[in-house]
């Protein structure tokens, strides 16, 4: 046997220990890849939107522009960015004359040097260029303003740039979304990366990609922010709820919005 | 100010049955509905819709609580002469809105 | 509440055709179908209501009970002599029993109504259409709600 073998070796130049040694390192290298993928990345080809999870009925009120529940928001949204406001007299309009096409696809971003999502973004114009009144979070007018931005995103990919001002943010979001907590001790990635598909208590469980901010949510009759749902998701594992504007929830948005880069912009979509 | 939207054609041929969309802007609190101390908030809906064509009533509905939020109405009417489309809302505290639409019937 | 998600939990979000063994205190639930009756006799003021013509389209398992669309059709000629004078929706749990009701006549050239309905809970949706010959036709759809997975308010 011993001779068979090594005439086997000899013919074809085979070494068992390279061979071995190759094994080990795919093996490793699967699992490193595995490891990697498992911290909340969803192949490209396998993400798929909430809209997929919904029933036939509620997917034609999000595709009905015309008299979809998301409407008035819209609408509003529109009167709000002509509107002028603050001592200048400036609108929205008056500066970003040629709109907003691709600005909600790329927010939360980092602007010198702090993190802002769209709402906050909003903010910050109005506040330090309008020299107006900051809108309260989930308040009508700042739901409406980020609507009718997202509204001009609409169709477009998701593209969160991840460069070396976002990185530290972006581990951060990645960490709260892997990070059990709550009395129900539950992660993110337990549902939303391990069990999606599957049901809650009547309820598909989605891959929690932010596709369609502000949403007009079925559950709340009305529109609301990402924050909004986040807090939502938390108050149901019985976690603590961190406030509007925190950064664990601009930072989890960031995470989240990276994770979902590539899939189509829906604003204002319709969830139940 | 009350917000209302109201899709219907702008053009139709004599006869033909149109449809009409209608949305109006409300919140159409139950009254069923309670605070977390659990006080009833009271009921604020929309009670009832109507439209006239050149001021013939042709469609009229009325809510009740258990129409959604915001609520949709479509109904068909038949394009019978050129004219104006009237649609009236009212409801609880007051609530009152209208919209018109043209509509020419060749 | 607790029981009832439980309950939905228990029987998976599947559609049982209105079969679900009610989550609602028997007590509320024969008070609401009390009420249910009492509508649709004064819709009928005692007539009969005899199923068919009426055609009422609702999702059988509904994503939310706040926002189901719907829409109800019947088969009628609407002529000034044979049309449908008033379609009514009504459900079978909520806490009372009108959707809607609609006036037609001849003008309206079909008889068909579309909207966005609340519906409490699993059971039925019943549409019901007055002709003008002073028959009532309707149709009868059961409806699975589910709840949302988790509140949004947390425990007071």
């Amino acid at each position: 046997m011993e001779r068979r073998q090594r005439v086997r070796r000899d013919a074809i130049g085979f070494h068992h220990g390279r061979l071995r040694l190759f094994a080990l390192s795919i093996a490793v290298l699967v699992c490193l890849f595995s490891t990697w993928l498992a911290a909340g990345e969803i192949p490209l080809a396998e993400r798929r939107s909430g809209y997929e999870f919904m029933s036939r009925e509620t997917r034609a009120m999000q595709d009905d522009e015309a008299t979809g529940p998301a409407l008035f928001s819209l609408l509003d949204g529109e009167a709000l960015w002509n509107r002028k406001e603050g001592p200048a007299g400036a609108s929205c309009a008056s500066c970003h004359g040629g709109g907003m096409k691709g600005v909600a696809a790329r927010y939360p971003k980092v602007k010198s040097g702090r993190l802002l999502n769209l709402e906050q973004q909003i903010n910050v114009c109005r506040t330090e260029r309008q020299m107006a009144a900051p809108w309260a979070y989930e308040s009508r007018e700042l739901l409406a303003l980020a609507a009718f931005v997202g509204r001009q995103s609409r169709g477009m990919p998701i593209d969160i740039q991840s460069d070396a001002a976002t990185a530290p943010f972006l581990a951060a979001g990645r960490a709260s979304f892997n990070r059990r907590q709550g009395q129900l001790n539950l992660s993110c990635a337990q549902c939303h990366d391990d069990n999606w598909g599957k049901r809650l208590a009547g309820s598909v469980i989605p891959q929690a990609h932010p596709t369609g901010y502000p949403i007009y949510r079925l559950e709340w009759e009305g529109a609301g922010s990402l924050s909004r749902r986040l807090r939502n998701c938390l108050t149901g594992i019985r976690a603590e709820s961190p406030a509007y504007g925190a950064p664990e929830l601009v930072e989890l948005e960031l995470f989240l919005m990276w994770r979902a880069n590539g899939m189509r912009l829906e604003t204002p979509a319709v969830r139940p | 100010m009350a917000r209302v939207v109201v899709n219907a054609p702008a053009r139709a041929k004599r006869g033909e049955v149109i449809e009409i969309r209608t949305l109006a802007g409300h919140a159409m609190e139950t009254g069923f509905r309670r605070t977390q101390t659990g006080e009833l908030i009271p009921r604020d809906i929309i009670t009832q819709l109507v439209c006239t064509y050149n001021g013939v009533e042709v469609f009229r509905a009325e809510l009740h609580p258990a129409m959604a939020a915001n609520p949709l109405l479509s109904f068909t009417t038949v394009a019978t002469e050129s004219g104006t489309l009237e649609f009236k809302w009212s409801g609880d505290n007051g609530y009152a809105a209208t919209q018109s639409a043209s509509i020419t019937v060749v | 509440m607790t029981s009832r998600r439980r309950f939905l939990g228990l029987i998976g979000g599947a559609f049982a055709a209105g079969e679900v063994a009610a989550q609602l205190d028997p007590n509320i639930q024969a008070l609401r179908a009390a009420a249910l009756e009492a509508a649709v006799r004064k819709i009928t003021g005692g007539k009969p209501v005899r199923p068919g013509k009426v055609k009422l389209q609702v999702p059988p398992l509904v994503d939310n009970g706040n926002t189901v669309p719907l829409s109800v059709s019947v088969d009628s000629p609407m002529t000034s002599a044979d049309h449908v004078k008033a379609i009514h929706v009504l459900t079978e749990k909520n806490p009372q029993p009108y959707v809607v009701s609609a006036f037609l006549g001849p003008r309206s050239g079909r008889a068909s109504i579309a909207t966005r309905a609340r519906i409490a809970d699993t059971g039925k949706v019943i549409a019901i259409a007055q002709l003008s010959d002073g028959s009532f036709w309707s149709d009868t759809v059961s409806v699975v709600v589910t709840l949302s997975a988790c509140l949004e308010d947390g425990l007071i």
